[in-house]
């Protein structure tokens, strides 16, 4: 997502948005109150930009505009400011930017408030060098004034000003209310990177006490005078509606408190979760399936196997592909098969909504502020900027809670809404069954690829095909889709980084009633698989290493080269393994981060897969807390594995068949292999690191079994469908 | 009719359904929140409670079942082993999202108070009830090694 919305123009983004949602046109025309600089702030407190306030008592807090969905941002972007600031890392807090795209706006998604596609730390990087560094020249500037000394001589470490020659010190707090009254300076200079105490080194979370003593809160966590908690009973199929209802056994129940209507089902209201959900169990409703997706996932897998062969809408194009393939020495084709999947965020979505007829106040785990607000808005029937949200920390995310339809924030409005708008706090909570059943999952795919070698063994041809629902198709980012192509769908292929003569990546973007959305890493999830896969295969065919093979590919790419040569290096690439044992690399590039991957796996007798091992090489640019780096990894490498071993959501005759952890698998700590990451050392500006983990180590796995079997796995998961 | 139970050290009595989930007498009718819902039929241990000492799953304990028994949640824990887990996690930085770290946490001391030593395959087969979907695993096992050479002194 970060790359297509990054490229955007923001004027077709925003006339791409205002077609689709007439609600999110009026959000883009905020009115916030401008901070007026030398924030006169309260209780003599220095404020000089949206970002950045020294308290009297020497805090200094970080206004973080993303959501912390356990990525680390709350860290990261602190971490920069404080850098600038000269902070003492104990002083220093964050806390959630309230909803205002016009402070708060994600400098990438135009004028949108908003987390996703890995791009916090790179939209916020120059923006809060500059915050951090204001507020310190003006906490100087107060220094000099008291001190009467030149600027230029006054010294800042760790939380503390100094003058060498007359002695003076003065911490932060201290000098907070003289400093606000300075005039707020523009353009002022940042660090060299040598000098940069802060950043690149181990920084402890700022969340992790919370996080450990069980005081962090999320939104199932908000509790409000007179709070009722909602379940909703949605539809068993994507599209269906409720014919008829009979709530007469759920109002019956102890502790319900209402039974409402609303577009997405009924809701079922109560004095807690329990009795709500009792209450939803009571409910008789008769759906009219007319307008539902009835379709199953082998149907469609058929329809687009079919698809694939046949040529797509052309998302890049270079040389002459069926030339090449036609003369070629030697051709490769390979088929990929890749599920729905479901997000499950651990915490199931939540949103607490306050409603009266002038204002909604909403606690949730907010991922897209601005689209929220717009869409809360036109639910409610108010303003955008009648619509305050308080972002609390999500329980995960990775993708979930960033959809365009603010699906789980609607229904709860709409929800406070038919009770009657009172000001009654009414907490909305998704079952885990919602969740997996919902929809809205990483879109199923089919990919066929064809290559070509001439005599020598050289890669001249390359022809991939992905067939597939568009994430963007339907929704305000429709504006993005260019030229038939969803970059979403293609991203990752389209992008392959290898350099072959003859190369045609094509589209087929099918039309599905089951809602789809990105899913971490987005179009990485599939593509990176096929591409790192087939690479190997073809290495195989030409008689050649999967690392030389990449490396001379790579010639013209020295960062995926760095990653790829990093990670053999440390994984011993080349050493032999015990008996039953295999190693398999993959590389890949994703929101501007570069990954390699070096998975070693044991098969037993039985199939049985073990990945034993994985080593890791990224570059994310400059490395702001490579312990969070690290974090990423790992988890990323541990999300990206489940997915490949067991994720996989499948539609009977239009109804999805899992429904929670039991048959929705998961990875667990017994499937979690050694993970060892190595950052490469870097100067570039730095890049997300949310996401990029993920992509590599499903290949780099497939690759291991591959040579630890022969056996070459192009269907996912691993345990399913034709693999089984 | 009121269930009397000990929680985190102190008698309590609810008035509840008695058929009302743990999980959901500690979060909606105590109010204690640390204890988190993530499944409801025992599969991810992010509700995970300890009862006379032992590690189990709120979520599908009726409330009935523990008249008179004693209940330790997050917000009580308070054992050598507890307090060596919660330090151990924050030295390695363990959360991310951090929603299932109570009932990694209270695993992971049930664990430890059963097994003062746990190797990498003791620690797999206690922990592997406990999901994290941000795949904290690799911290997970690396702090209850952590806490266990804390212990030992």
């Amino acid at each position: 997502m970060a790359r297509s919305l990054a490229r955007t123009n923001r004027r077709r983004f925003l006339q791409g948005a205002a077609a689709a949602t007439a609600g999110l046109t009026i959000g883009f025309h905020w009115t916030g109150v401008p901070r007026v600089a030398a924030a006169a702030a309260a209780d003599g407190m220095l404020a000089p930009n949206a970002f950045v306030r020294v308290a009297p008592d020497n805090s200094v807090t970080v206004m973080i505009k993303h959501v912390e969905m356990g990525q680390g941002t709350y860290t990261g972007l602190a971490t920069v400011v404080a850098e600038e600031l000269d902070a003492d890392w104990a002083q220093v807090h964050a806390e959630a930017a309230p909803a205002d795209a016009s402070r708060y706006n994600n400098l990438l998604f135009g004028q949108i408030q908003g987390t996703g596609g890995s791009t916090a730390m790179a939209n916020s990087w120059d923006q809060l060098r500059q915050a951090g560094a204001t507020a310190r020249a003006m906490l100087v500037a107060a220094a000099a004034a008291e001190w009467g000394v030149p600027a230029g001589e006054i010294t800042v470490e760790r939380g503390v000003l100094k003058h060498a020659a007359s002695g003076r010190s003065a911490k932060f707090g201290a000098l907070a209310a003289k400093a606000a009254a300075q005039p707020v300076p523009a353009n002022v200079a940042v660090k060299d990177a040598k000098d940069f105490h802060l950043i690149g080194q181990r920084l402890p979370r700022l969340d992790t006490p919370a996080k450990t003593d069980g005081t962090a809160q999320f939104a199932i966590d908000v509790r409000l005078p007179d709070m009722v908690v909602a379940v909703v009973q949605r539809p068993l199929l994507f599209g269906a509606t409720v014919r008829s209802l009979d709530a007469t056994a759920a109002r019956a129940v102890p502790g319900v408190v209402d039974v409402v209507q609303i577009p997405a089902g009924v809701a079922v209201v109560g004095k807690n979760l329990w009795a709500a959900k009792q209450g939803r169990d009571a409910l008789k409703i008769e759906w009219d399936d007319s307008a539902a997706e009835k379709r199953g996932t082998l149907e469609l897998a058929a329809a687009y196997e079919e698809l694939a062969k046949k040529p797509g809408t052309p998302a890049r194009k270079e040389g002459d592909v069926d030339a090449a393939l036609a003369g070629a020495a030697q051709r490769l084709t390979a088929p990929f098969k890749f599920p729905y999947l479901a997000h499950a965020p651990m915490e199931p979505l939540t949103c607490v909504v306050k409603l009266t007829g002038e204002a909604c106040e909403i606690w949730a785990g907010d991922q897209f502020q601005t689209i929220d607000q717009a869409n809360a808005a036109q639910t409610a029937g108010l303003k955008p900027e009648q619509v305050a949200i308080h972002t609390l920390y999500a329980g995960g995310s990775f993708g979930r809670r960033a959809n365009a339809a603010s699906d789980y924030i609607v229904e709860a409005v709409s929800i406070a809404k038919a009770l009657g708008a009172d000001g009654k706090p009414v907490k909305l909570i998704w079952t885990r069954e919602d969740d997996i059943r919902g929809g809205r999952y990483r879109p199923m795919y089919v990919h066929a690829i064809e290559a070509g070698l001439d005599q020598k063994g050289e890669l001249v041809a390359w022809r991939h095909r992905i067939v597939g629902q568009s994430i963007m198709a339907g929704t305000p980012f429709a504006g993005l889709i260019k030229d038939g192509i969803d970059t979403t769908s293609v991203e990752g292929a389209s992008t392959l980084p290898y350099a072959i003569p003859n190369l045609a990546v094509e589209l087929h973007t099918t039309e599905v009633g089951v809602p789809v959305l990105w899913w971490r890493s987005v179009g990485s999830t599939h593509t990176a698989y096929a591409t790192e896969v087939f690479i190997d295969e073809v290495a195989q065919a030409a008689g050649k290493d999967p690392v030389a093979f990449r490396m001379a590919l790579l010639k013209g790419s020295p960062r995926h080269q760095g990653v790829l040569k990093l990670a053999a290096e440390k994984a011993g690439w080349g050493r032999p393994l015990p008996k039953g044992g295999g190693r398999g690399v993959a590389v890949h590039k994703s929101f501007n981060t570069y990954v390699a991957q070096v998975a070693e796996v044991t098969v037993a007798g039985d199939g049985k897969i073990k990945v034993d091992r994985v080593v890791c090489a990224v570059d994310c640019g400059v490395p702001v807390n490579p312990d969070v780096i690290k974090a990423q990894m790992e988890g990323g490498i541990g999300f990206g594995l489940g997915a490949v071993l067991y994720g996989a959501i499948t539609l009977k005759a239009g109804a999805v068949e899992q429904s929670n952890f039991n048959d929705y698998q998961v990875l667990r700590i017994d499937d979690m292999p050694k993970v060892e990451v190595y950052i490469v050392p870097s100067a570039e500006k730095p890049t997300g690191v949310g996401e990029p983990g993920v992509p590599p180590v499903g290949p780099a796995v497939s690759n291991a079994v591959f040579a630890a079997t022969g056996k070459r796995i192009r269907a996912l998961p691993f345990s399913g469908g034709a693999n089984a | 009719m009121a269930v009397s139970f000990t929680l985190n050290g102190k008698p309590i009595s609810l008035d509840v359904d008695p058929d009302m989930p743990l999980l959901w007498a500690i979060r909606d009718v105590v109010g204690l929140t640390g204890t988190k819902f993530g499944c409801g039929i025992a599969q991810c241990g992010a509700c995970t409670v300890h009862i006379g000492g032992q590690a189990t799953r709120s979520c599908v304990t009726p409330v009935s079942a523990v008249a008179d028994q004693s209940v330790t949640t997050i917000e009580g824990l308070s054992s050598k082993q507890a307090k060596a887990v919660q330090t151990a996690w924050r030295k390695l930085d363990v959360v991310q999202c951090g929603y299932c770290q109570s009932g990694q946490i209270m695993s992971a001391t049930a664990l430890l108070t059963d097994n003062a030593k746990p190797n990498d395959h003791d620690i797999d087969s206690a922990m592997s009830g406990n999901i994290c979907r941000c795949a904290t695993y690799v911290r997970i096992r690396a702090a209850i090694h952590e806490a266990a050479r804390v212990m030992e002194g």
